[in-house]
C-alpha cells in the first residue's frame, strides 16, 4: 500500500487539505500535490488500463512522461479525457475518472484480450480480418472501432477561453532547472532580453529533490537566490507552467502555458499559447529515466526509481512500504537512500552490474541495504499490485534464485537527455557510449536563418549528467548563445563565479536494454517497453524478424512511442532493442523523427481567441447594419456577408427574389454593392501596366470613362472581369469582383514586383474606402434627380462614362454601368457617408417604389442579359473565347498576361465548349451544374457530354426557367434540344438559344 | 548469355511457377488478363509478351488468423520476412525510382497485369517512408473533371479488393467522405460534381445538412460563420491503413521476384543515345533499359538528373493528430471553406490535415500558422474538440504542377517515364496511378487512364483543372 508519510513533502502545504474524487469515490489531499500524489497518498495504485490488453496500470513516472495514469477530468463542458494525472495539480473539487475499461477499473472484461495477447502479437491485424469478403467492413472494423480510443471526448462545447501572446527575446532559456537558471543568469546579466520558461509549477527541477548542496547550501536555497535575482533585473521574463512545446525555423518556439488549468473557471484564459520569436534558444530540458525490461515490468507498484523519490521528496508519499530497487546504474541508490531515510523498508537493491562499489553503493551497503550484483529481475508477482519479484542472474536465461516479497519496485536503466526541441529544427544527436544515450551532436546544432547555430543544449539535456558539470554547461551555453548574437556583450561583465558543488563521483553504468541478458521467447513477450500501446519486446522482434527494419518501419508496426506519451519512456529501449535484434550498434539503427510538440497541446489554445465572432471576422459594409434591420437573409461571399434577398413577413425566399427583380425591371432597386473591389492603379506606367494585366486595351481609355475589362492568368484562363474607370491621367479604378479583391491586387503585386520592378506604378486596395450603391431601374435617373446636385442626364453623363459630383449634398462620383441591363448608375461615397446616402436613396425613393434587392436578384437580372458571372460561367478552365468576350480581347496589343496561352493548341481548338442560353421544352428551371449527355461512352467506360449548365435560374421577367451553359459548338447549335440527365434518373430537355433572354440589343440601359 | 539476359531469364521461370500454381484457381479477371495480354502482344506496341503473373498471393507464406494461431504456438518465431532485401544486381529491365506507394504499385502492376518482374524498385530511405506515411488517408473519387474521375475511381474500385488482392490487410475502410457546402458557390460546385459523377459511373449525392449533422452528430450546422448548406456525400470513399499499403504492395513484389532495395539514393541517370540505360546509385551503377521515375516531393530533381524540367513546385503541406478518443467521427469530413479535414482513425485518434506552405521548400516540416488555421476552424465547426490535444504533428513536401492534376507521362529521354504531381492528394490514387503507370512503362505508350496527363498538355494549354472541385489540399 502507498501511503502519506508523517513527516517531510517540501511541495505539500498539510495544513491545506484539498477534497476531490476518482471514479466517484471522495478522496483528500493536501495543496502542492499532483492528482497522482494525491491518489499514491490514498493507496491508490491501479489508476488505468493500458490501450490493447486492457493489463492493469499504475501510476510509472511523476511528470510528463508518463505513460498510464490518464484520467478523464471534470465534467460537461470542462470535461478532458486523458490527462495524465501526474501533471494534473490538486485544486479542491477536481473530479477524475479512470478510463479504457468496461464495466470498471477493478474488473475490465477488456482484459479477455490480455488472456489472447499471444494471438495478437504487433501487426497481427495486418494478417487477418480479411475474409470472408466483406467481414472487414462489416464485423472486424466495428469492432476494432468498439475498442477505439482512451478517454471518450467531451460532449459539450468548451466554455473556457484562451489566448495567444507574441514575444521577441534574444535568448529563450527552455527549462527551470539549475542548469537553465544559470543560463539564464549568465545572459540576463549582459542585459540581453531573456525569457525563462519552466514546464511545471514548480522551479529548480531535480536538484531540491536530490538533495544537492550549492555552496554548502541547499539546492532550493540556491534557486530561490537565483529567481530573486533574475525577477529584479526587468530584462528577464519568467514563467512557470509554460511548457516548450515546438522549435520550429527561424528561431520561432511555441509555448503552452496553463493559466487556469489548476484553477477553472475563475474567469481567466485557460491555457495560453505564446509564440516566441527567439534569437537564440537555450534547451535545458533535463533527462528522462529508462524503464528497464523484465518481465511483469508494467505491474501496478512499478514505477521509475526517479519518481519513487519524488514522490518521498516532493510529497511525502511512499509508493510502496517494501520497495525493491532495480538498476544498472548509481543514480537508484539515491531512491534507496531517500526511502530508507523515510523509514521505509528496501529489501533489496537488484544490480545488473556485475560490480556494484561506487560511493553510492557504499553508503547504501552502510545504512544496511542489501545490494545483489550481476542479478536481475526474472519476474514481478501480482497482477494489480506487486507482491514480490523474483531474482535471477542477470548473465543468464532467467532461473529463479530467489523470492523477495515487497509491494513496490523501483527500476532504473539510466538517464536520456530530453534532446526534443533540440531535434524538431534539424539538430543531430550522438550516441554516448558510456551512458547508453543519445546527446545533441554540438557539431550539428539546428541552424538560424544566418546559418550560425541556433539551439544550445545545456545541462542533463546535453548530456552532463553530474550537477556541477551541468551548472557549469548552463553558463557554457548561454555564454555560447550570447557569442552567436555577435552583440559583443558576452565580454561584458566578468564572469561570476559558479557555486562549489561537492564533487560526486559515480560508477559506469552497464546497458542493458533486457533482463535477464538471455530472456528466453517466452519471458519477452511479457517484456513492457510502450506500456500504454501494450508494446514489447517481442513485438520489436518480431518487427526486425519480419522486415520492418528501419526504426520507422518498427514503430509504425509496433506501434512503439505512437501512444499520447510519445514513447519518452519506450523509445531509446525500443530502438536498443531492435538494434539488438538487427545485430548493429544502436546509432546505425537512428532515432524516430523528433515532431512537435513535446507534450500534447489543446486544440482551444491552437485556436486561440479565434471562436465565434472573431473566428474569421464577418466584413461589413457602411450599410451592413441596415440590412439586418430590414430582414436581409445573408449569403456568404469571401470574408463579406451580402443580402442574398430581403423577404418580407410570410413571403418566401424565392417570392422576396422575384419581387425585388420585377420592381428593379419596372420602377427603381438599390443594391448595396460595396463589397465589389476596388483597386487604385497610378503613376505614369499605369496605362501600360493596365494593359498587360487586362485582355483589353486600357491605356487609350479617357479619363471620364469606363471600360469593362477582363483579367487572365498566364496560363489564359479568366480569372476575373469588372468595370475600369480612369480617374485621371495617371490614375485608374479598377473594379473586380467581391470575392477576387485581394486575389487580383495579389496578382498585380506580384507581377509589379517580380517581373516589372521597374515600372513606375502604385497599387492600392481602397475596396473598403468607399460605399458604393447601384441604382437601377427605369425610374433611376429621376431618383437622382430628386436628390438634387449634378447632372445626371442622358447627355451630360452617358452610358459607360463617370463623374464627379454633388447629390443630396454628398461628394460622389457616379459610374453609369449595368449589371441588369436597365438603366443603372454606381454611386460611389466615402465609406463613413455610406449609411447616410443609402438611407437617403431609400427615403427619396419611396415615391418611386424603390426596394433594396439582394445579390439573388443581381445574379438573376444578369443571367437574363446573358452577363457572365466569375465562378458560375468560369472555373479555371474557361478563356474568354468560350464565353463570346472575344471581342474584350485587344488584337493591337503585342502583349497581356494570358495571349501567349491563347495562342496553344488546345485554346484555339474548334471543339471548345462555348456560351449559350439555355431554355427547356416545359419551361422548368434547369437543375445547377447539370451535364448535357452525348452519346456513348469514352474509353474510360464514363457517358461522354457535350456540354454543361453553368447558371440556372427562374426568370421572372420571362416567367420561366432560363440558363446559361457552355457546349460544344453551341453558338451553331441554335435550336437543337439537348438532353441533361438529372439526379433521380430524370431527363430534361432544353433548347439551345441566344444567351441573352432580355433587352437583345441593349437598349434599356442606354436610355 | 549477360547478367542481365541471366536475370530475366530466371525472371520468367518464376512467372511460370506463378502460372501453374494459379491454373487451377483462372477466374473471370484471369481471363481477361489474358484478353489484356494477347492486346499487348497484337498491338506490338511493347516488347513485353509474356502472360501476367497472376497469381502473386500463391508465392508467398499466407496470412491469416490460422496462420498467426499456429505461429503463437511458437513464440511467433517462423514469420517470414514481409519483403527480402537483396543486393542490387548490375541490371534490370525496369528500375523504378521511389519505394512509396505509387512506385510500389507500379512494380505490382508491372508484375501483375505485364509478367514482367525483372523490376528493381530502389528508395533512397525507408520504403512507404515519403508521402505514403505522411497522408490523411483520405480515398475518394468524387472529382469533376472525366480524366481525374476515371483514374481515381479506378483506384478507389481497387482499394475496395486490394487487402484480399495482396493477402495483407490495408483497412480499407469505406465509411463515406464528406465535402462539406459553405458558400452557395461551393453549393452549387457540388451540385455541378454530383452531376459529373453519375455520368462518369461515381457514386455520390448532395445531401442535406440535415442528413449532415445525422451522420456527423458532433458537427455544428448553424454556422455562425459559415451555415452548412449541404454536402457532396461519396458513401464508398473513406480511408485505408496507409503503411500497410506500402508494406502489402512490397511483399507482393517480393514475393514475384522483384528488387525493393532500400537505403539506395539515385544520383544520377545514365543514357547513351538519347535512351536511358541505368542510373547511378550510393550503391553503384545499375543498368536498365526502362526506368520510371515515381518521387513525388523530388521529382524536380530527378527529372533534372534525366535532363529534363517539370512543370512542378515542391511546398510542404501539414498533418496532425489528435490523442486518441473514443470514436465520435464516423466518416471523413473535408470543409474547403474554412481549410480543414478531418476523420477519426480505428484507433480513436483524429486525424487532421490543413494546408500548404506559400513558399517552395524540401523540409518535410512546415510553417505553424497553417496548423493554427486547421484547428481553429475546426474547433469552430466541431466544437467538442477544443479540449482534446494536438499529440503530433508533421510535413510532408509535395509535388504540385500548374493544374494541380498529376503527371503520367513519357519524357523527352527516351526510355524514362515519370508519375508525378499528385500534389495533396495522392495517397488516394495509389492502386489507379501504378495500374496506369505500368501500362505505359509496359507498353511505352499510355492506356486511356494515362493518356490525358501527358506532359504534353502543359504545351497544348489542356489542362485538367480540378480547382473548382477542390480549392484546397485534400
Amino acid at each position: 500500500m502507498s501511503l502519506r508519510l508523517s513527516s517531510g513533502g517540501r511541495l505539500i502545504e498539510r495544513d491545506r487539505p484539498l477534497d476531490f474524487t476518482f471514479n466517484g469515490r471522495r478522496l483528500r489531499g493536501l495543496a502542492g500535490d499532483s492528482l497522482a500524489s494525491a491518489l499514491l497518498a490514498n493507496g491508490q495504485m491501479l489508476v488505468g488500463r493500458s490501450f490493447k490488453y486492457h493489463r492493469p496500470r499504475g501510476v510509472v513516472a511523476s511528470g510528463v512522461e508518463e505513460p498510464n495514469a490518464l484520467v478523464g477530468l471534470g465534467r460537461g463542458g470542462r470535461f478532458e479525457p486523458n490527462r495524465r494525472a501526474t501533471t494534473v495539480e490538486l485544486f479542491d473539487g477536481l473530479e477524475a475518472v479512470s478510463q479504457n475499461h468496461w464495466p470498471g477499473l477493478g474488473f475490465d472484461l477488456g482484459a479477455l484480450n490480455d488472456l489472447a495477447a499471444r494471438f495478437l502479437p504487433a501487426g497481427f491485424y495486418y494478417k487477418t480480418f480479411m475474409a470472408p469478403r466483406g467481414a472487414w467492413e462489416k464485423l472486424f472494423e466495428p469492432l476494432i472501432r468498439r475498442a477505439a480510443g482512451l478517454g471518450r471526448a467531451p460532449e459539450e462545447p468548451d466554455p473556457d477561453g484562451y489566448e495567444h501572446f507574441h514575444v521577441h527575446v534574444d535568448v529563450l532559456v527552455i527549462g527551470g532547472g539549475i542548469s537553465g537558471l544559470q543560463a539564464a543568469l549568465t545572459a540576463g546579466r549582459t542585459g540581453a532580453r531573456v525569457m525563462l520558461v519552466e514546464q511545471g509549477p514548480h522551479w529548480g527541477g531535480r536538484a531540491p529533490v536530490e538533495g544537492v548542496r550549492l555552496d554548502g547550501r541547499p539546492a532550493a536555497e540556491w534557486v530561490d537566490a537565483a529567481l530573486g535575482e533574475l525577477e529584479r533585473m526587468g530584462n528577464v521574463h519568467l514563467r512557470r507552467r509554460a511548457m516548450a512545446v515546438g522549435v520550429y525555423d527561424h528561431g520561432y518556439a511555441l509555448l503552452h502555458e496553463r493559466v487556469a488549468a489548476h484553477t477553472p473557471g475563475d474567469g481567466r484564459p485557460r491555457h495560453r499559447l505564446w509564440k516566441v520569436r527567439a534569437r537564440r534558444i537555450i534547451t535545458a530540458t533535463g533527462a528522462l529515466e529508462r524503464p528497464l525490461a523484465f518481465v511483469g515490468n508494467d505491474v501496478p507498484g512499478v514505477m521509475l526509481a526517479s519518481a519513487v523519490r519524488d514522490y518521498v521528496v516532493n510529497w511525502a508519499v511512499a509508493p510502496g512500504r517494501r520497495t525493491v530497487v532495480v538498476t544498472n546504474n548509481d543514480d537508484a541508490y539515491r531512491s534507496a537512500l531517500v526511502l530508507r531515510e523515510a523509514g521505509l523498508e528496501v529489501p533489496a537493491i537488484v544490480d545488473a552490474r556485475p560490480q556494484a562499489d561506487g560511493p553510492l553503493v557504499q553508503r547504501a551497503r552502510e545504512m544496511g541495504i542489501r545490494v545483489v550484483s550481476g542479478s536481475a529481475i526474472a519476474g514481478v508477482k501480482g497482477r494489480r499490485r506487486v507482491r514480490g519479484v523474483r531474482l535471477c542472474a542477470h548473465e543468464g536465461e532467467g532461473a529463479v534464485l530467489e523470492e523477495i516479497a515487497c509491494d513496490a519496485v523501483a527500476m532504473s536503466g539510466g538517464w536520456s537527455p530530453v534532446v526534443h526541441l533540440w531535434s524538431h529544427c534539424g539538430g543531430k544527436l550522438l550516441w554516448e557510449e558510456g551512458q547508453a544515450h543519445f546527446r545533441p551532436d554540438p557539431q550539428r546544432p539546428p541552424t538560424g536563418a544566418d546559418g550560425a547555430p541556433l539551439v544550445f543544449a545545456a545541462g542533463n539535456a546535453n548530456g552532463r549528467m553530474e550537477t556541477a558539470a551541468a551548472l557549469a554547461d548552463g553558463q557554457v551555453a548561454a555564454e555560447a548563445a550570447l557569442k552567436a548574437l555577435g552583440t559583443g556583450r558576452e565580454r561584458g561583465g566578468a564572469r561570476a563565479p559558479l557555486p562549489a558543488v561537492a564533487p560526486e563521483e559515480v560508477a559506469p553504468m552497464l546497458p542493458v536494454w533486457l533482463m535477464p541478458r538471455k530472456a528466453g521467447a517466452k519471458a519477452r513477450m511479457k517484456m513492457w517497453l510502450d506500456f500504454q500501446n501494450d508494446v514489447k519486446v517481442s513485438d520489436v522482434e518480431l518487427a526486425a524478424r519480419e522486415g520492418y527494419e528501419s526504426v520507422e518501419h518498427t514503430k509504425r508496426y509496433t506501434t512503439l512511442g505512437m501512444a499520447t506519451d510519445q514513447g519518452k519512456l519506450s523509445n531509446i529501449n525500443g530502438l536498443a532493442v531492435l538494434s539488438e535484434a538487427l545485430g548493429q550498434p544502436v546509432p546505425q539503427t537512428g532515432t524516430t523523427t523528433f515532431r512537435p510538440p513535446w507534450a500534447p497541446v489543446s486544440f482551444g489554445a491552437i485556436a486561440g481567441e479565434a471562436r465565434g465572432d472573431l473566428f474569421q471576422p464577418v466584413r461589413e459594409t457602411p450599410i451592413h447594419r441596415w440590412h439586418e434591420t430590414h430582414g436581409a437573409h445573408w449569403e456568404p461571399v469571401g470574408q463579406w456577408r451580402r443580402p442574398y434577398a430581403y423577404p418580407r413577413d410570410g413571403e418566401s425566399l424565392h417570392d422576396a427574389v422575384i419581387r425585388e427583380v420585377r420592381n428593379a425591371r419596372q420602377a427603381v432597386g438599390l443594391l448595396d454593392a460595396s463589397t465589389l473591389g476596388k483597386i487604385l492603379v497610378r503613376g505614369p506606367d499605369a496605362g501600360r501596366f493596365l494593359d498587360m494585366i487586362y485582355t483589353n486595351m486600357m491605356s487609350t481609355l479617357k479619363p471620364g470613362r469606363c471600360r469593362y475589362g477582363l483579367i487572365c492568368n498566364e496560363n489564359g484562363f479568366l480569372i476575373d472581369d469588372g468595370v475600369v474607370v480612369r480617374l485621371d491621367k495617371e490614375t485608374f479604378l479598377c473594379h473586380t469582383t467581391t470575392g477576387g479583391a485581394e486575389r487580383i491586387h495579389e496578382h498585380m503585386e506580384r507581377w509589379l514586383q517580380t517581373e516589372w520592378w521597374d515600372w513606375r506604378v502604385f497599387t492600392a486596395d481602397l475596396t473598403e474606402q468607399y460605399a458604393q450603391i447601384a441604382v437601377v431601374g427605369p425610374k433611376a435617373r429621376a431618383l437622382l434627380e430628386r436628390l438634387g446636385g449634378m447632372d445626371v442626364s442622358r447627355e451630360s453623363l452617358p452610358f459607360m462614362e463617370w463623374r464627379a459630383g454633388e447629390l443630396a449634398g454628398f461628394a460622389v462620383r457616379v459610374f453609369r454601368i449595368s449589371f441588369s441591363g436597365e438603366l443603372s448608375y454606381e454611386i460611389a461615397v466615402p465609406a463613413g457617408q455610406g449609411l447616410a446616402l443609402w438611407e437617403r436613396l431609400v427615403e427619396e425613393g419611396a415615391a418611386f417604389g424603390i426596394m433594396p434587392y439582394g445579390t439573388e436578384a443581381l445574379h438573376v437580372m444578369r443571367a437574363e442579359k446573358g452577363f457572365i458571372m466569375i465562378g458560375d460561367e468560369t472555373d479555371g478552365t474557361v478563356i474568354p473565347q468560350d464565353l463570346g468576350l472575344g471581342w474584350a480581347i485587344s488584337k493591337k496589343k503585342a502583349d497581356y498576361l494570358g495571349k501567349r496561352a491563347h495562342q496553344r493548341p488546345h485554346m484555339t481548338d474548334p471543339n471548345r465548349w462555348k456560351l449559350v442560353g439555355l431554355e427547356t421544352l416545359d419551361g422548368s428551371v434547369l437543375p445547377d451544374g447539370a451535364y448535357a449527355a452525348a452519346e456513348g461512352v469514352n474509353e474510360n467506360g464514363q457517358r461522354k457530354v457535350q456540354g454543361r449548365v453553368t447558371s440556372s435560374y427562374f426568370s421572372p421577367t420571362l416567367g420561366r426557367g432560363i440558363a446559361l451553359g457552355l457546349v460544344e459548338h453551341g453558338p451553331e447549335r441554335m435550336g437543337e434540344v439537348l438532353a441533361f440527365p438529372a439526379t433521380g434518373g430524370r431527363i430534361i430537355r432544353a433548347r439551345i438559344v441566344s444567351p441573352v433572354f432580355y433587352d437583345k440589343d441593349g437598349e434599356k440601359q442606354n436610355v | 548469355m549477360g547478367p542481365a539476359e541471366e536475370g530475366r531469364q530466371k525472371a520468367g521461370g518464376n512467372v511460370a511457377n506463378f502460372r501453374s500454381s494459379a491454373a487451377s484457381s483462372l477466374g473471370k479477371r484471369g481471363a481477361a488478363l489474358h484478353v489484356s495480354s494477347v492486346i499487348v502482344i497484337l498491338s506490338g506496341a511493347a516488347r513485353v509478351s509474356r502472360p501476367p503473373c497472376r497469381s502473386v498471393v500463391e508465392a508467398m507464406k499466407r496470412y491469416s488468423a490460422l496462420a498467426i494461431a499456429r505461429e503463437a504456438a511458437r513464440y511467433h518465431r517462423g514469420w517470414e520476412r514481409a519483403w527480402a532485401s537483396p543486393e542490387p544486381k548490375g541490371d534490370y529491365e525496369i528500375v523504378i525510382v521511389g519505394a512509396g506507394g505509387h512506385g510500389l504499385a507500379t512494380a505490382y502492376y508491372l508484375g501483375r497485369n505485364f509478367g514482367i518482374t525483372d523490376v528493381a524498385v530502389l528508395e533512397k530511405g525507408w520504403l512507404g517512408g515519403g508521402n505514403t506515411g505522411r497522408n490523411t488517408t483520405i480515398i475518394r473519387s468524387n472529382y469533376l473533371q472525366d480524366p481525374s474521375a476515371a483514374i481515381y475511381e479506378k483506384a478507389r474500385a481497387l482499394y475496395e479488393t486490394m487487402s484480399r488482392d495482396l493477402n495483407f490487410n490495408v483497412m480499407f475502410s469505406p465509411r463515406g467522405v464528406m465535402m462539406l457546402a459553405q458558400t452557395e458557390h461551393e453549393r452549387r460546385g457540388y451540385l455541378r460534381t454530383v452531376h459529373a459523377n453519375a455520368l462518369q459511373g461515381v457514386k455520390t449525392e448532395f445531401i442535406t445538412p440535415e442528413r449532415v449533422k445525422e451522420l456527423v452528430p458532433i458537427i455544428r450546422i448553424e454556422g455562425p460563420r459559415y451555415p452548412v448548406l449541404g454536402a457532396l456525400w461519396q458513401p464508398r470513399g473513406g480511408t485505408a491503413r496507409h503503411d500497410a499499403v506500402a508494406w502489402g504492395y512490397a511483399r507482393a513484389c517480393s514475393a514475384m521476384g522483384m528488387h525493393i532495395i532500400q537505403n539506395c539514393e539515385v544520383t544520377g541517370i545514365v543514357s547513351e543515345g538519347g535512351r536511358v540505360s541505368g542510373v547511378e546509385t550510393v550503391r553503384g551503377r545499375i543498368g536498365c533499359r526502362k526506368l520510371a521515375i515515381v518521387v513525388a516531393g523530388h521529382s524536380g530533381r530527378l527529372a533534372e538528373m534525366a535532363g529534363f524540367r517539370l512543370p512542378i513546385e515542391s511546398v510542404a503541406l501539414q498533418a496532425l493528430v489528435s490523442e486518441p478518443v473514443r470514436p465520435v467521427l464516423d466518416v471523413v469530413v473535408m470543409a474547403n471553406t474554412v481549410h480543414g479535414y478531418i476523420s477519426q482513425s480505428d484507433k480513436g485518434e483524429l486525424v487532421i490535415g490543413g494546408g500548404t506552405d506559400g513558399f517552395n521548400n524540401y523540409t518535410q516540416r512546415g510553417s505553424f500558422h497553417h496548423v493554427e488555421e486547421t484547428v481553429r476552424a475546426l474547433v469552430e465547426t466541431f466544437p467538442i474538440i477544443s479540449r482534446l490535444r494536438m499529440m503530433r504533428q508533421w510535413g510532408g513536401i509535395v509535388d504540385m504542377t500548374g493544374d494541380r492534376s498529376p503527371i503520367i507521362s513519357k519524357t523527352p529521354l527516351e526510355g524514362c517515364f515519370i508519375n508525378c504531381g499528385w500534389g495533396t492528394g495522392g495517397f488516394k490514387a495509389i492502386p489507379g496511378s501504378g495500374w496506369a503507370m505500368a501500362e505505359l512503362v509496359a507498353r511505352g505508350t499510355p492506356g486511356p487512364l494515362a493518356a490525358p496527363f501527358g506532359l504534353e498538355r502543359f504545351r497544348e494549354g489542356r489542362f485538367i483543372d480540378e480547382s473548382v472541385a477542390a480549392g484546397v489540399a485534400h
